[in-house]
């Protein structure tokens, strides 16, 4: 269809002499150009054995160091991960995890006890983490409304249908919406550091700065026009699920309270994969040579309040420090180091195997 | 076709029970049914009625026009208000757009929608405005061209002025009587009532309808009252009878009825079709029958055409493929889904409350249609149309597929079969004007059983073609240009010569070279060679006898009588138009005439007593008094050359003059001396005269002396063989010098101007194969029938005569002799042959011949009946003269008519190759193609040929089947291919390279190949041709040519191509898979139903072995780059299934995604289907071995299409499980694991394509940058800005933060080389292998390529090997 005619003006058959001009004159010789007659200048990129064989080896050289690097990197990160999702009957947790559903009104409180055998240097990120907990299924991603979270007045008391059937608790709308809101992760976790005197000191948690910045400061904001949020919120409805509403997250702290509230946000990014963790909490380095978190005994305290059985999920609470390259990942270290041998391994094959054809191409040329 | 309609017609009249009203009955208008027959109830079709609109005959005007279309036309396909509706509709016939449709409309549906409702409409959206777009700028340019074309100006006669106005195209009417000037277009189909011409002719170049060149004739109504004087339009009463608006230029039927009852017959002779050009005329008249879009040539104005390539139907089962991978996908998906939702007890994740797994995973199956729709390319087909384009511009471009005489590219007609170039098995190709020049060039004759070599002339051909080697003028070809368009604009210009414009451009370089002549004046099929025959010196002096009795040699009175029936029938028996170069043909110096008294006129005649004057019946005199003007003055010698001939200019004519000032008293007292004698010869030329002067002239001084005075004439032949036998007689110095409709002026030696009264043109015809023109004789008075035509035809008609058989046999025997002599050296013969008539039997004739004229229903039929008539049946008895060459059984009720037929003679005519032709057929064989020629001239020509083109070497082994019988023919066939088993056998048995050489080439006869398609003999047939190196079909008819070329098609099944350059060749060129017209000598009906229209035959080998390939290559890599492309992204989305239950998400913004391939990667591939060059074009050319690879598919063959697909699974699961792996078990969101898959992706899929690119030019590179900087400024831009844009999943700060992170860099170069690895490693070690690889650069593998074909023994063996390295 699109190439119906190309030339059709010189066919129609039909121009009866209506065109007036420069036939004559005009010569139909195609240019003579390096564009027209298909002769641009062209680098032929895989058939000279010069390309060929020094990129395998050029790549090889470098993926090995490169893995070796990323594998020592990622030894070097420390990461401690302790499931207390309670589902064995000797876990502390064991009682909560049976009993609790999204409507026990009681707190349910237990307490894990473990061990850290290296001491933590640097900043220590601490995660809450989900497994087989599909924040990435099509329905739950989109149970949302990014305009009322916007702090969009309209979108407030009116959010979008994408969060039925999260939309309207009876005739007030719900705030904030949606069926991600309403799973909003709410376990409470304190970190005791248990000293050689077995008295409890209290890990302090830094829990601000845990979100992204664009997400704090441009795509979440507390509804316009008015400070105070419970005024704000007066005319919303709690996520069902919720034991409080949305302006009495975080009371203490304005900057941290309503849709702004980080442990929010972060919850609102729906996670990749089933098996997920989410940054709960910073513990900031101290100052001087002290490990932010020295070995020793540690005592977390759970308020547990999440669910996650229905589902055969697991809760873990996890404690890491970072490098350059994110988290503990021995993957992507091994996997440079395979990949880039692999391409050595080609080359070197393929050298010799070009030698053999080398010769004998120019010895078969002659007799015949 | 006709058949059916007139049974259909016959049944009408039948229900209706109205049989006798006929169409003849008054007013008629055309809507009715049963107003179609004739009296005669043979006669069917409508008709129309065409009433004059000069305001007298104003309500039947208005009664019977109301229907008829007016002037105005209108190309476009849609008008502004309509175009977006209709190009709507037409764009959702095709399948792909229905289906996105579907897509589009699914994801309204809310339980399975996957993306937001608009971005689904996207690529659909942008497809439909794409190609809506192109229809509308197409449509606007012939909007454009169709406002021009209506506001052109013309004038047409008001009634109501009684005079003639200017209006413009579009308001002419039916009926209206428009006024043309010379070279004035003509603006609809018009009778011509009037023209200024005294004979009530106009010439028409008809280059705008069917691009040839040469003039035509067209005639005043014959018996139209008014002719000669003024025309009058108030005056005109007559009615017009037509058939209805029809597409056949060439037919054309009615009848005027005056307002007295008379009828007359119209044809196609009377007609001015729409577009063509006055020429030649002053002045013209005509009343319009067909307006606007009923007139012929808007009837076959059809756009380009299309045909689908074989590539394109293999993709269409690819398509089908990728369907049903689609489906298992989505089944996958549901299945997944509903095994997923089944092991959790409660509703999971609070969002599917009380949705049934089965159902759930039945709305998923269609959520997976949706996201998964980029599987099926919607952008493919739009994209393979870009790609033709772009090689459609490149081929369209080559500088070799140029001509520089013709200043003609090659024009591509056809624009979607590109690739199927690449893939031609078998060439069908016609000779005469496509191996060969169809330039032809008198080479020898016999008359009279005599031979007459022309060595002179040999040695003179060979001269002009050394000649032209040295000056490196390749050949010398009339510009024929085919394009109309720029013709047209030409034609515009009033006040240049009328002659024909090629004549100015033919060959400008031969005539300065050779002739340092500044002006070149050549006609239509005229090359200089054609015109300078050397005259045989042994015929010279026979002539010259004429005009010298002195001379010693004295032939029998008999034999001059052939031979001067020969030279006249040569100068006469054609249709060729006489044009001079410098003076419009309307201005006829009849004024001039150098008058002579009554009595000296009289005298003349009575000289001439063998012929009374009183003969003529003044019926036969009365039309033309220019006739007899020129009769009475035959004996004017030169004087009579100013005499109602063109020539009237110049020097030439003043030379002349002198000539005739110094000796007219001499040459008139000899006259009547040398009339007395001349009454004892008694047949028809007995006319001689010595002139002194002229006899101790030596043959070269006559010759020349006849080239100068004539060399102003110009012929416009409408085949080269009369141009060539024209300028053949007027080297003997009988020469044509001019046409009108009823008489010829021909100077014969010896005997000065003659006027012939021209009876009749049986026009040529190929069943025929032979024309013939009914004169009476200018000199006996006598009516005679000269034919000329195929010597199969002529000769097999011949009958001994009763009386002189042995001498008549004996001439018969020796022409043949001669005929098989010319043929075996390759040249093309004719024959002459001529009758005489009685009256009585010439008036029998005549009113049948009048009646078959003036009907309006089957006049061709009737017309070539009555030709056979007049050309078999008068000579089937000629039995009281001895001289007779008659005519087998045909129609043996004419039995009684006696006459006899003058076999005169037969010439041969000899048609150069082309050049480089060998050249090209080797390459073509080298490249896999078979190469068969199918020609309608004899056996012995065409082996000829095929020796001399190298389609035939010696040591081939000849299989001749000619066949008496169809049995014979059976058992033929089996010997024949025992034959050839026997010999592969034997092939076998030796094994070597050795007996390659010898291969069989299968000739066959027209007749014998009729037999064999037979159904019976059709698989021998087929068999045999296979094994067949090479097959000649000679004396094949068109409707032979196309059924072979469908048998070989359907089959064996493969990929044919027809080429061919006249309109024999059309129906054989439109059944091929490609059809290629040479744009040459005889007309554009070719290259105008072909796909592809070259100038050269050697222009093949550089289309199909270079551009055929490449665009081959090209596609079929794209085509499967595309299908990897989406099978590879498509699939990321796939395996993401598994981790997000099934439920149809996705990691990537929904934009993003249906951009990807829509726009982020779509231009590389465009690049590289126009661009890529997977062999340098040298190489290529040089090695045409290399061409075999597509012939067999083997780039695109079914397993290349699952390692495509394999591969793009492999990719994508690397794809996806590096970023997996990387960021299992990490706190990274939906959106943030997309971004390096999708990073990646794109990497992958663009170096994928620098890997499978061939050459890398800048255009690579700079398309490369643009696609990467699209993705990531899109994404970039997105995550940036976009804060609620594209609920509800929002990318804002995604990739920004993404790519400040290390990780993702880490991620993306993993990813990339480990995907692309296996690719790269076996595209390297494949072309290590293939040995085209990485071991040398190319230049150096071909050279050793080329050594090793030299150094094997023959180009069989050659292949083998370069199968084995090269091709792998």
């Amino acid at each position: 269809m699109m190439a119906s005619s190309y030339n059709a003006k010189e066919e129609d058959g039909h121009h009866s002499g209506a065109s007036s001009g420069t036939g004559l004159s005009k010569n139909k010789k195609p240019d003579n150009t390096a564009f027209k007659q298909q002769r641009l200048p062209a680098w032929q990129p895989i058939l000279t054995a010069g390309s060929v064989l020094p990129a395998f080896f050029v790549i090889g050289l470098i993926f090995i160091p490169i893995g070796i690097g990323l594998y020592v990197t990622s030894n070097n990160i420390k990461e401690f991960e302790i499931d207390y999702t309670g589902v064995s009957s000797d876990s502390p947790c064991y009682n909560c995890a049976k009993n609790f559903t999204w409507n026990t009104t009681e707190p349910c409180v237990c307490t894990v006890n473990f061990t850290l055998l290296q001491p933590f240097e640097s900043n220590v990120f601490m995660y809450y983490g989900l497994s087989n907990f599909y924040q990435n299924h099509r329905r739950y991603v989109k149970s949302r409304d990014d305009r009322q979270l916007n702090g969009d007045l309209s979108a407030l008391t009116d959010p979008s249908k994408e969060c039925e059937p999260y939309r309207k608790s009876g005739d007030v709308s719900i705030a904030p919406c949606g069926a991600i809101a309403n799973s909003l992760f709410n376990d409470t976790l304190v970190l005791y550091y248990v000293d050689s005197n077995n008295s409890k000191i209290e890990v302090p948690l830094v829990k601000k700065g845990i979100a992204w910045w664009t997400d704090k400061h441009v795509k979440f904001r507390n509804p316009a026009g008015n400070s105070n949020l419970t005024l704000a919120f007066r005319d919303t409805a709690k996520p069902v699920n919720w034991a409080k509403p949305v302006y009495e997250l975080d009371p203490s702290d304005p900057d941290n309270n309503g849709f702004i509230n980080e442990d929010f946000i972060v919850w609102m990014r729906t996670a990749a994969l089933p098996t997920f963790r989410k940054l709960y909490r910073i513990i900031q380095k101290k100052s001087g040579t002290t490990p932010t978190l020295p070995n020793g005994n540690y005592m977390l305290n759970i308020t547990y309040n999440y669910p996650v059985l229905s589902f055969d999920g697991r809760k873990r609470m996890i404690l890491s420090t970072i490098s350059w390259m994110g988290g503990k990942n021995p993957f992507l270290g091994i996997a440079y180091i395979t990949v880039g041998s692999i391409c050595f391994f080609l080359g070197v094959v393929l050298l010799i195997i070009h030698h053999k054809y080398d010769n004998r191409n120019t010895s078969a040329d002659i007799p015949s | 076709m006709e058949r059916l309609r007139w049974v259909q017609q016959c049944c009408r009249q039948l229900l209706a029970g109205d049989s006798r009203r006929g169409w003849y009955s008054d007013g008629l208008p055309t809507s009715s049914l049963l107003n179609t027959h004739s009296p005669r109830g043979r006669v069917c079709g409508k008709q129309r009625t065409v009433f004059p609109r000069n305001g007298r005959h104003q309500q039947d005007y208005e009664r019977v026009s109301r229907n008829y279309k007016s002037n105005a036309i209108s190309t476009t396909k849609y008008t502004f208000l309509t175009f977006i509706p209709m190009n709507l509709f037409e764009q959702f016939h095709r399948a792909a757009n229905l289906y996105f449709l579907f897509l589009t409309l699914l994801n309204w549906v809310p339980v399975v929608e996957a993306f937001q409702k608009e971005i689904t409409m996207i690529p659909l959206l942008l497809v439909l405005i794409i190609i809506a777009i192109k229809d509308a700028l197409e449509d606007f340019r012939r909007y454009l061209f169709d406002k021009k074309v209506n506001n052109n100006v013309v004038r047409v006669f008001c009634g109501t002025q009684k005079s003639y106005v200017d209006q413009c195209w579009k308001n002419v009417q039916v009926g209206d009587f428009v006024h043309l000037s010379c070279n004035e277009i003509i603006p609809a189909d018009m009778l011509l009532l009037y023209s200024s011409d005294p004979h009530g002719v106009c010439y028409i170049e008809t280059a705008n309808l069917d691009g040839e060149t040469n003039l035509k004739q067209r005639q005043v109504v014959s018996d139209f009252p008014l002719q000669g004087e003024e025309f009058t339009p108030e005056s005109f009463h007559s009615r017009i009878e037509c058939e209805n608006p029809n597409n056949d230029l060439s037919r054309f039927r009615g009848y005027m009825e005056h307002s007295n009852g008379v009828r007359v017959g119209l044809h196609s002779g009377n007609l001015l079709l729409r577009s063509c050009t006055i020429r030649n005329t002053e002045t013209v008249v005509g009343i319009v029958v067909y307006a606007g879009h009923e007139t012929k040539a808007m009837m076959n104005n059809s756009g380009p055409r299309y045909k689908r390539s074989k590539l394109e139907k293999h993709l269409n089962t690819d398509i089908l493929w990728c369907v049903v991978l689609l489906f298992v996908m989505c089944l996958t998906a549901a299945i997944g889904h509903g095994l997923w939702m089944n092991s959790f007890k409660e509703s999971i994740f609070q969002v599917d409350t009380e949705t049934p797994p089965a159902l759930a995973g039945f709305y998923i199956f269609w959520t997976m249609v949706i996201v998964l729709q980029v599987l099926i390319p919607i952008s493919l087909y739009v994209s393979i149309e870009i790609v033709k384009l772009g090689q459609i511009y490149f081929i369209h471009n080559d500088l070799s597929l140029y001509n520089k005489q013709l200043d003609s590219r090659i024009q591509c007609r056809a624009l979607n079969i590109t690739e199927d170039l690449g893939q031609i098995q078998y060439l069908f190709s016609d000779k005469t004007g496509t191996l060969t020049e169809n330039k032809m060039v008198f080479r020898r004759c016999s008359i009279f059983g005599v031979e007459y070599p022309h060595e002179e002339n040999a040695r003179r051909l060979e001269v002009y073609e050394s000649e032209n080697t040295e000056t490196a003028v390749c050949s010398v070809t009339l510009k024929s240009g085919y394009s109309g368009k720029s013709l047209s604009c030409r034609s515009l210009s009033c006040n240049r010569s009328s002659v024909s414009l090629h004549t100015l451009t033919a060959e400008p370089m031969e005539e300065d070279q050779l002739s340092g002549h500044v002006q070149p004046r050549t006609g239509a099929f005229c090359s200089r060679m054609a015109k300078e025959v050397v005259p045989d010196p042994a015929l010279g002096r026979k002539l010259n006898w004429l005009t010298n009795h002195s001379s010693s040699e004295t032939p029998s009175s008999m034999e001059l009588t052939y031979i001067t029936d020969f030279f006249l029938a040569l100068a006469i028996c054609n249709s060729v138009v006489v044009s001079s170069p410098n003076q419009p043909r309307h201005v006829i110096p009849e004024e001039r005439t150098p008058l002579k008294s009554l009595e000296e006129v009289k005298l003349m005649f009575q000289r001439f007593s063998f012929s009374p004057f009183s003969a003529l019946s003044p019926s036969q005199i009365k039309g033309s008094p220019h006739s007899l003007k020129s009769r009475l003055f035959i004996r004017g010698k030169r004087g009579s050359l100013t005499l109602s001939t063109p020539v009237s200019n110049t020097t030439d004519v003043s030379s002349s003059s002198q000539e005739n000032d110094s000796k007219p008293d001499l040459s008139a007292r000899e006259e009547e001396e040398q009339d007395v004698e001349d009454q004892e010869t008694e047949d028809d030329l007995k006319d001689t005269q010595t002139n002194p002067d002229e006899a101790r002239q030596s043959m070269q001084d006559l010759t020349k002396q006849v080239e100068e005075i004539t060399d102003e004439l110009v012929y416009e032949a409408e085949s080269p063989d009369e141009a060539a036998l024209v300028h053949a007689a007027r080297a003997y110095r009988c020469t044509l010098r001019g046409r009108s409709a009823e008489s010829l002026l021909v100077d014969l030696p010896g005997i000065g101007s003659l006027a012939i009264q021209l009876l009749h043109i049986l026009p040529f015809d190929s069943n025929r194969k032979r024309m013939s023109v009914v004169v009476r004789h200018p000199l006996t008075g006598q009516v005679v029938v000269f034919t000329k035509g195929a010597d199969s035809v002529i000769m097999d008609l011949a009958e001994s005569p009763t009386d002189q058989t042995e001498v008549y046999s004996h001439i018969k025997e020796k022409t043949q002799k001669h005929l098989d002599a010319y043929a075996r050296e390759g040249l093309r013969t004719l024959c002459i042959a001529k009758k005489v008539l009685k009256e009585d039997e010439y008036d029998l004739w005549l009113k049948a011949h009048m009646l078959a004229e003036s009907s309006i229903e089957n006049r061709e039929e009737l017309l070539l009946e009555s030709a056979q008539r007049l050309e078999t049946n008068l000579t089937l008895l000629g039995s009281h003269c001895s001289s007779d060459l008659n005519h087998s059984i045909s129609e043996l009720k004419y039995q009684h008519l006696k006459r006899m037929r003058v076999f005169s003679g037969t010439t041969g005519i000899v048609d150069r190759l082309q050049e480089e032709v060998p050249e090209t057929i080797a390459a073509l064989q080298r490249a896999g193609i078979k190469v068969w020629v199918l020609t309608g001239d004899k056996q012995e020509t065409a082996i000829n040929i095929a020796y001399a083109c190298k389609l035939l070497c010696a040591s081939d082994k000849l299989l001749t089947a000619n066949c008496g019988s169809k049995d014979a023919c059976a058992a033929l066939f089996e010997d024949l291919i025992l034959e050839v088993q026997g010999g592969e056998s034997l092939t076998a048995l030796t094994g070597n390279g050795e007996s390659m050489s010898s291969s069989f080439i299968l000739v066959i006869d027209g007749r014998t190949l009729g037999w064999a398609l037979e159904d019976e003999l059709r698989s021998n047939f087929l068999e045999l041709s296979r094994r067949c190196k090479a097959v000649i079909c000679c004396r094949s008819t068109p409707l032979q040519k196309s059924q072979v070329v469908q048998l070989i098609r359907d089959h064996l099944g493969v990929m044919t191509l027809a080429v061919g350059d006249g309109a024999n060749d059309v129906s054989m060129i439109q059944v091929a898979d490609v059809g290629i017209g040479i744009s040459g000598q005889e007309g554009m009906q070719a290259v105008m139903s072909s796909d592809f229209a070259i100038s050269r035959f050697k222009h093949l080998s550089k289309l199909l072995l270079v551009h055929g390939h490449w665009c081959y290559s090209r596609l079929a890599n794209m085509i499967q780059y595309f299908i990897y492309k989406n099978v590879m992204y498509v699939n990321l989305l796939f395996w993401y299934q598994f981790f997000c239950g099934f439920s149809g998400s996705v990691m990537t913004n929904s934009w993003v995604l249906i951009l990807f391939n829509l726009i982020f990667t779509s231009a590389p591939p465009l690049i590289y289907g126009i661009l890529n060059q997977d062999l340098p074009a040298d190489a290529l050319m040089e090695l045409p071995e290399l061409y075999q690879d597509a012939q067999t598919s083997k780039t695109f063959v079914p397993y290349m299409f699952w390692i495509t697909v394999l591969d793009a699974f492999y990719q994508s699961l690397v794809c996806f499980f590096v970023p997996y792996f990387a960021y299992a078990g990490s706190d990274v969101g939906v959106l943030s694991f997309g971004s390096p898959i999708n990073a990646s992706a794109l990497f992958i899929i663009l170096l994928h394509q620098v890997i499978e690119s061939n050459t890398l030019t800048w255009i690579h590179m700079v398309v490369l940058v643009l696609s990467c900087t699209s993705y990531f400024g899109f994404v970039l831009l997105l995550s940036g800005f976009c804060v609620t844009c594209s609920p509800p999943v929002n990318p804002l700060g995604i990739e920004l933060l993404q790519m400040s992170h290390s990780l993702f860099y880490i991620t993306c170069v993993l990813t990339t080389v480990a995907a692309l690895l296996p690719r790269y490693a076996h595209t390297h070690t494949h072309c290590r292998n293939s040995c085209t690889g990485s071991v040398f650069p190319l230049g150096a593998l071909y050279n050793s390529l080329i050594i090793k074909s030299f150094t094997l023994t023959t180009p069989g063996d050659a292949n083998v090997v370069i199968t084995d390295t090269a091709i792998h």
